[in-house]
C-alpha cells in the first residue's frame, strides 16, 4: 500500500515535471536550444496565479489561465528580444544569453518584490480526501492531473491536427526547407516559445497549489529537473518528455518513501548524467550520428 | 641570445610578478593595506585561479563545463578536512585538495568523451549539483551547517598558487598539448581526423582545470573560516563562468583581467545583492549580443603591444575566433 501512495503522489509531481518539461522539449524541438529560462517563466506563472487569486479574488480556472497567457507573452518577448538575434550565433552564446536571461528574471522579481516566500491559498481547490483500496487519494492531486492531462492532450491536438502545429513540425524537422515552402519559421518559433512558456505558467500554479510555498528563486530546481525529465524521454520528443518527467516524478517519490529523501534532488542528476552517457537520445529517441 | 629573445617577454612578467609580491607583502607587513583590502585581494586571487582553470577547459579546449563550483568545493572540502580533522599541515592540505578535485575533474572528463556542447554543459551543471547535494548530506562534513576552518591562508600561499597556475595554464596553452587542445576547440572531428588524440586532451584539460579549482578551493576553505554546501551552488559556477565569457573565450588575460574587475565590482555592490545580479545578466546578455566572443576575443592582452610585428607579417595568435 505505501508503495501505491508514493505512486500516487509521484505521478502528481511528475505531471507538473511533465508539463514544464513540454515546454523545453518544443523549444529545443525547434531551435536547439536549452531555454535555462524556463524554469523562471514558470516561476512568473506562479507569481502571476498567486497575485490573481489573492488581490483580483478570482477561482483557480481564471487564474491559470491569466498565467499561462502572461506566461505565453513573456515567453514570446525574451525570445524576440534574446534569443532571436542570435539565432545564427554559437550555440555557445545562445546558452549563457540563456543562462543570462534567467538571472535576469529571478532577480528583477526579487528587486521588485523582494526575496521573502508566499504562501499559496490553500481553498483555492477543494480539499477532500479520497480512500480508495487505503490508498489516500486528495481531491487536488486528482485536480492537478486531471488539469495536466487536459493541457497534455490539448497539445497534441495543437501539434498534430491544427495549421500552426503542422509548421512547428516543419520548422524542426528543416527551418530552411520549412521556409523555402512558404512557413513563416519567425512566427512558429514566436508560437513554440508561447506555447512552451503557457504550459510552464500553468505548471507555476499547480506547483503553487501543490507545495503551498512560492519563492522568486523556486524555478531552478524545478526547471533542471524538468530538463532532465526532457532529456531522459528524447529532448525534442513530446511524449518523450510526458513520460520523462512522470518517470522522474516516480522516481522521486519512491526514493524518499525509502528514507533517502533528501538525496531526492541528487537522484535526478545521477540519472541525467547516467541517461547522458548510456543513451544520450533518450528512451524515445535515435542516435543520429554527426556529419563532417 | 635567440632563447633570450624568444623568452624575454616570459621573464620580465615573473619578475614583475616578483616584484608585486614582494610589494603587497611590504604593504601587508607594513599595515598600509587593512584587513578589507587584503580580503578582496585574497578573493581575486581565488577567483583569477578559478577563471584562469575554467578558460583551460572552455577557452582552450572548447569543453563547455558549467559545474565548476563543483571543483571548487571538493578542493574546499578536501583541504579542510585534511587540516581540520586529521590535524596535517597546510601544504598537505593543498595538496590533496588539488589532487582530490583532480580525481573529481576525471570522473567528470570521463563521460565528456560522448557528449558535446549543450548536453556537456547540463551533465556538468548536474555534477555540480550532486556534489553539492552528497556534501549537504555527509554528517562528517557538518552537513547543511558546514565546517569550521581555521585561517591558514597567507600572502605567500596565495602568491605561490596563483603564480604556480598562471605559469602552468599558460606554458601548457603554448606547448603542443595546448595547439592539441585548440585544435579540438576549433574543430573536434577534424582535430581527430588529424591524428590527434581527443579523448587524451579533452580529459587531461578537464584534470588541470579541475586540479587548480581545488586548489583555489582550499585557499578559499583556509580563509573564510566556514565552509558550507550553499557557498558551492551554481551560482558560484555562474560566476566563474561569467569571468571567462566577460573577459573573451580562449583569452587567458583577459579571464584574468574579466576576474579582477568584477571581484572589484562585486566587492563595491556587496550590499546591494539584487543589483549585482540584475547588473551582471545584463552585462552578459549584452555582451553575447553584441560581442559573442567576449571582450578579449582570443586575444591576448600582450598581443596589444605587438601590433606592429603582426603587421609586418610576424606570428599573430589572435586570428581565430569561433569557440565551441
Amino acid at each position: 500500500m505505501e508503495l501505491i501512495q508514493q505512486l500516487v503522489n509521484g505521478i502528481s509531481l511528475g505531471s507538473i515535471y511533465a508539463l514544464i518539461a513540454l515546454g523545453y522539449t518544443m523549444v529545443y524541438g525547434i531551435v536547439r536550444l536549452i531555454n535555462f529560462a524556463h524554469g523562471d517563466v514558470f516561476m512568473v506563472g506562479s507569481f502571476v496565479g498567486f497575485y490573481a487569486v489573492t488581490m483580483l479574488g478570482v477561482g483557480f480556472f481564471p487564474a491559470l489561465l491569466l498565467a499561462m497567457a502572461s506566461c505565453a507573452v513573456l515567453g514570446m518577448i525574451i525570445e524576440r528580444i534574446a534569443y532571436k538575434p542570435l539565432r545564427n550565433a554559437a550555440r555557445i552564446a545562445v546558452l549563457i544569453t540563456a543562462i543570462g536571461v534567467s538571472l535576469l528574471i529571478e532577480y528583477v522579481t526579487i528587486y521588485l518584490r523582494g526575496a521573502q516566500p508566499e504562501a499559496y491559498p490553500s481553498t483555492l481547490l477543494p480539499d477532500r480526501n479520497l480512500k480508495l483500496f487505503g490508498v489516500v487519494i486528495s481531491s487536488q492531486s486528482l485536480f492537478i492531473l486531471g488539469t495536466s492531462l487536459v493541457l497534455m492532450i490539448l497539445l497534441q491536438f495543437i501539434v498534430h491536427r491544427t495549421k500552426i502545429g503542422k509548421a512547428m513540425r516543419a520548422v524542426s524537422h528543416d527551418a530552411e526547407a520549412a521556409r523555402l515552402m512558404g512557413i513563416n519559421v519567425d512566427n512558429t518559433i514566436s508560437a513554440t516559445f508561447a506555447i512552451g512558456s503557457a504550459l510552464a505558467g500553468a505548471a507555476g500554479v499547480i506547483f503553487g497549489i501543490y507545495y503551498t510555498k512560492i519563492e522568486p528563486l523556486m524555478g531552478i530546481l524545478p526547471g533542471l529537473k524538468a530538463f532532465v525529465a526532457a532529456v531522459l524521454g528524447g529532448i525534442g520528443i513530446i511524449p518523450g518528455a510526458m513520460v520523462g518527467g512522470l518517470l522522474l516524478g516516480v522516481i522521486e517519490s519512491l526514493v524518499s518513501g525509502l528514507g533517502y529523501s533528501l538525496w531526492r534532488d541528487g537522484v535526478a542528476f545521477v540519472i541525467l548524467i547516467l541517461i547522458l552517457i548510456f543513451r544520450p537520445a533518450g528512451l524515445f529517441g535515435k542516435n543520429v550520428r554527426e556529419k563532417v | 641570445m635567440a632563447t633570450w629573445k624568444r623568452t624575454r617577454g616570459f621573464w620580465v612578467s615573473v619578475i614583475l610578478a616578483f616584484a608585486f609580491f614582494a610589494v603587497v607583502e611590504w604593504l601587508i607587513a607594513s599595515g598600509t593595506l587593512n584587513v578589507f583590502y587584503v580580503n578582496t585581494l585574497f578573493f581575486m586571487a581565488i577567483n583569477v585561479m578559478l577563471a584562469a582553470s575554467l578558460h583551460l577547459i572552455i577557452g582552450i579546449t572548447g569543453q563547455f563545463s558549467i559545474g565548476h563550483a563543483g571543483f571548487f568545493a571538493v578542493g574546499a572540502y578536501a583541504s579542510a578536512v585534511m587540516t581540520m580533522k586529521l590535524q596535517l599541515p597546510f601544504a598537505v592540505g593543498v595538496l590533496t585538495a588539488g589532487i582530490a578535485a583532480m580525481l573529481a575533474g576525471l570522473v567528470i572528463g570521463v563521460p565528456s568523451l560522448r557528449l558535446k556542447g549543450d548536453y556537456l554543459a547540463i551533465a556538468t551543471l548536474g555534477f555540480g549539483e550532486i556534489v553539492r547535494i552528497a556534501l549537504l548530506n555527509i554528517d562528517y562534513v557538518g552537513g547543511a551547517s558546514g565546517m569550521t576552518v581555521t585561517h591558514m591562508t597567507t600572502w605567500p600561499w596565495v602568491f605561490a598558487c596563483l603564480f604556480v597556475t598562471i605559469l602552468v595554464i599558460a606554458n601548457f596553452t603554448n606547448s603542443t598539448h595546448g595547439r592539441a587542445c585548440i585544435s579540438i576547440r576549433e574543430d573536434e572531428i577534424a582535430a581527430d581526423a588529424m591524428g590527434i588524440n581527443t579523448t587524451y586532451y579533452k580529459v587531461a584539460a578537464f584534470a588541470i582545470g579541475s586540479f587548480f579549482a581545488g586548489i583555489a578551493g582550499a585557499l578559499y576553505a583556509h580563509h573564510f573560516y566556514i565552509i558550507q554546501p550553499s557557498n558551492f551552488g551554481f551560482l558560484k559556477s555562474f560566476d566563474i563562468l561569467i569571468f571567462v565569457v566577460l573577459g573573451g573565450l580562449g583569452s587567458l588575460s583577459g579571464a584574468v583581467v574579466a576576474a579582477v574587475l568584477l571581484t572589484i565590482v562585486s566587492t563595491f555592490l556587496q550590499n546591494y545583492p539584487e543589483t549585482r545580479m540584475i547588473i551582471y545578466s545584463i552585462v552578459l546578455i549584452l555582451v553575447m549580443l553584441y560581442r559573442p566572443t567576449g571582450l578579449m576575443g582570443t586575444k591576448e592582452l600582450s598581443s596589444l603591444f605587438k601590433w606592429r610585428k603582426a603587421a609586418q607579417g610576424g606570428m599573430n595568435h589572435g586570428g581565430k575566433n569561433t569557440v565551441a
